[in-house]
């Protein structure tokens, strides 16, 4: 494997991993908060349709982003009324949100489109276009640099780096601020936070609705940059695959972000067969590499993650007792 | 400092509100009435002391003082003024801090964290964090509540949680103290060192409410104490001037005997031989380091020790629902303490009755009725059977004799589990237990949750059962219950027994020594110190 197959490999783990670190850092919020949340990749499909929507209907992608972030903050709503405010199971809520998305976002776009349930191919302004960083054309030449910039740091699109960027905020706001103290503390003890004179169920809708702008922009992110419009199902259970990144991660932001680009590797590990084959030397059926971001979910949590310890009241709604 | 305190004292002897008045407080849950027309007096600068039975509306009463509960009716009057308190926000800015029973600590966070939740100057924790660390050093000298600032709550023992729990509310500025039931998880130490820094508390002119069951404590350390039965406030004295008796009287509502009245105990066989006995949770942790202990026929052991120091383990592989290694003989024979004749049903047709610690998990379940509940582990005797089928008529039969005898109240035997208090629950359990003419019976916390009036009786069957010749393992965590019904005492902690005592030959203080891992040569001998 050439250096060059290596920094095309890394650029196309960056970006699979981008949507996976959004969903990631989403799902690290509510159930930081004690709310979980399986309903990741409904809202991940429900942002992917109608950012991708508008974004075709106004040939303006950041119109169809907040649309987007717009319908995921719906389902985050619908999450946390179920099972904050009338303390319902978070699981269930979770399921039905998936299944509400899933059904919802076809019918939509059959109606409105008339093109089997997607929407139309995105086009200039309605698209997430990669960024040129300055200077990446002057420096491509230049001998190993070159490419790793060029290549692997620019070109992305304006999502990729707010992904990225999205880390370090998260981790300042979790552990430097009042805001996170708070937060991390009602997932593990909402009752000490209730008692400290502080609403459980404001801070819980809080985490739920980062987590809502995040899935949003997740879902945005495969619709308008990564793909150039929506289809059936294309999520295809990256937000389920965020959820395991998370107990990878341990719940914690720097982790989520190695743990996303280790799945995004073998996403992008699916599209080069040739890679696999020249590491290995043997030849690989491609259905095997299709799987393999599902397969190595499961092993990882069998057997990789050690003791992740979970917010502690994680999953149980907050009764205040006597 | 001590020109201060004079300055404070004069203060306080000279305003003449109330710290805290409540005024006809009543509050009803659907058709229960918690708290009927409840009206209290508390000066600044006293402990006052409110005693109970479970369920008699203490924890209700408070938590309308914290905001946890809208009273239906009645005033709060804080420093004279009249003061609403919706939530707990109101109450802390009130200026009452409480100590709850369990804690409300997060327990992955730093000492410091938890100080300031809550109780943040701005946005950024650094600032705050550096505040509080300052303010702490001053509550420390001010008080003598030493803590490392910096240690995490899950490494440090209850008491020091428990120090946490107070300054959170000293550091919130809090002159009113509401502490509920303090002592349940200390050791006699920790608890004799709580109660001097209430005394430096107190000397410091905060006000200090302490809820209890416990009559010792009441009488050690507080200046008035009010009465609670049944949701009404039934008396206020001066602690001077009345006696445990008379508390215990008022709190009941009759007469009760306050000690347990025993013949010396009569030995016999040994009944149950444990050699080296070893428990591994499934976390991997030794949870028994080696147990070894003898119980006679005709004797009551009582295993003594602060909660989670193996007590449970203990009884659960006796009991047959956990596995351990070592040697276990009953009556001669070995026991199983894996494998397929290790389960409760194998233990009952030994002779092993078991009256776990938890009876509302492990002893009863709480939605069936008392009749199933008494036939569970002991369907399949002959007597509850017909062919195939239970003999469901028999055993209702059997239950209601069996309540009549044990002065289970209500005596319906088709009330649910949940229905009854906490003493007759316990009477249930114990019927069910003791009527099979076990050979060893093992009790865990006998009294916990129970009323006085219901403990002096479950006192009693205990008495009985020793005296009829059988061997008794007793566990509990209340040191006056231990002192009061063995014969003799083994403490345990961290796993290991520590040392074995005769009750007429030790007292408090040497058991709460042992209690805490420190032997008679003065060393604390495990890492684990509270």
């Amino acid at each position: 494997m050439d250096y060059l197959t290596l920094i095309q490999l890394l650029d196309s783990t960056l970006r699979l991993a981008t949507p996976l670190l959004l969903a990631c850092l989403a799902g690290l919020f509510s159930e930081r908060a004690g709310i979980f949340d399986i309903g990741l990749e409904g809202k991940m499909l429900a942002a992917a349709f109608f950012s991708a929507a508008v974004a075709s209907l106004t040939g303006n992608v950041w119109v169809g982003l907040l649309a987007g972030i717009g319908a995921s903050l719906a389902l985050s709503a619908l999450h946390g009324v179920a099972s904050i405010t009338f303390r319902g199971n978070q699981l269930i809520s979770g399921v039905a949100i998936n299944f509400l998305a899933a059904g919802m976002t076809v019918l939509i776009a059959q109606s409105w489109f008339k093109q089997g349930g997607r929407t139309p191919s995105l086009m200039g302004g309605a698209r997430f276009e990669g960024i040129t960083l300055p200077g990446a054309e002057a420096l491509a030449d230049v001998p190993f640099i070159g490419p790793l910039y060029a290549e692997l740091i620019s070109g992305h699109s304006i999502l990729v780096y707010m992904a990225l960027a999205a880390v370090p905020l998260t981790w300042w706001l979790l552990y430097r601020t009042r805001f996170g103290l708070r937060l991390r503390a009602v997932g593990e003890n909402p009752a000490s936070v209730d008692t400290a004179g502080v609403s459980v169920v404001g801070l819980r809708y809080a985490a739920v609705a980062i987590c809502g702008v995040l899935c949003g922009i997740a879902g945005a992110y495969l619709s308008t940059a990564l793909q150039a419009g929506f289809v059936k199902d294309m999520s295809a259970g990256r937000g389920f695959i965020a959820l395991a990144a998370l107990i990878f991660a341990k719940w914690r932001p720097w982790y989520a972000l190695w743990a996303t680009l280790l799945f995004g590797l073998f996403g992008a590990l699916e599209t080069r067969p040739d890679v696999i084959e020249s590491v290995i030397g043997m030849k690989v059926q491609s259905q095997f590499l299709g799987a393999l971001p599902y397969i190595m979910t499961v092993v990882i949590l069998a057997g990789f993650v050690g003791k992740a310890i979970p917010p502690r009241a994680g999953g149980e709604p907050y009764v205040k007792e006597r | 400092m001590s020109d201060e305190t004079t300055v404070k004292r004069q203060a306080i002897a000279a305003s003449t509100s109330p710290a805290i008045e409540l005024k006809g407080i009543s509050k009803a849950f659907g058709p229960v009435q918690a708290n009927k027309d409840i009206s209290i007096r508390v000066m600044p600068g006293t402990i006052h002391g409110i005693i109970g039975e479970n369920g008699a509306g203490k924890s209700t009463l408070m938590s309308i003082l914290y905001g946890f509960y809208k009273a239906d009716k009645g005033e709060v009057w804080i420093n004279g003024s009249k003061t609403e308190i919706p939530d707990s926000q109101a109450a802390i800015a009130a200026g009452i801090g409480m100590v709850f029973q369990h804690f409300k600590l997060v327990e992955n966070f730093t000492v410091l964290e938890n100080i300031i939740l809550g109780a943040e100057d701005g946005r950024l924790l650094k600032p705050s964090l550096a505040k509080a660390r300052r303010t702490l050093v001053e509550l420390a000298n001010d008080y003598g509540l030493n803590v490392d600032p910096d240690a995490l709550i899950q490494d440090i023992g209850v008491g020091m949680q428990q120090r946490v729990e107070i300054l959170k509310a000293l550091y919130r500025q809090a002159d009113i103290l509401i502490l509920d039931e303090p002592t349940g998880v200390l050791t006699p130490a920790e608890a004799d060192q709580l109660f001097r820094i209430l005394d430096r508390l107190k000397s410091e002119g905060k006000t200090i409410i302490l809820i209890t069951h416990k009559l010792r404590e009441i009488m050690e350390t507080t200046d008035t104490v009010s009465v609670m039965r049944r949701g009404e406030m039934t008396a206020t004295v001066k602690t001077a001037e009345t006696s445990p008796a008379e508390l215990a009287e008022l709190m009941v509502g009759r007469k009760v005997l306050l000690r347990v009245d025993k013949k010396p105990a009569t030995l016999g066989e040994v009944v149950l031989d444990i050699k080296g006995l070893k428990v591994v949770d499934d976390k991997g942790v030794e949870r028994l380091r080696g147990i070894d202990l003898q119980v006679r026929a005709g004797e009551v052991l009582g295993i003594a020790g602060v909660a989670g120091n193996g007590q449970s383990e203990l009884l659960e592989v006796l009991g047959g629902y956990a596995d351990g290694t070592g040697e276990v003989r009953l009556n001669g024979a070995p026991l199983d303490l894996t494998g397929r004749l290790s389960d409760g049903q194998s233990r009952r047709n030994r002779g092993i009755a078991h009256v776990p610690e938890d009876r509302q998990r492990e002893g009863l379940i709480m939605e069936y009725q008392a009749w199933e509940n008494t036939a569970f582990g002991y369907h399949h005797d002959s007597e509850y059977r017909a062919g195939l089928l239970m003999n469901n008529a028999a055993i209702r039969e059997d239950t209601a004799e069996k309540m009549e005898r044990f002065d289970v109240r209500p005596p319906n035997p088709k009330l649910a589990a949940k229905n009854f208090s906490g003493g007759n629950q316990q009477k249930i359990v114990l019927a069910r237990e003791i009527e099979r003419n076990p050979d060893l019976l093992l009790i865990g916390q006998p009294t916990r949750g129970v009323d006085i009036g219901a403990i002096e009786f479950i006192h009693q069957q205990i008495v009985a059962l020793r005296d009829q010749g059988k061997a008794i393992l007793l566990v509990s965590v209340e040191l006056e219950e231990i002192l009061a019904l063995s014969d003799r005492i083994a403490v345990m902690f961290d796993g290991q027994v520590m040392g074995e005592r005769q009750p007429d030959q030790t007292d408090e203080k040497e058991l709460g020594l042992l209690m805490a891992g420190i032997t008679d040569t003065g060393a604390a001998t495990a890492a684990k110190g509270t």
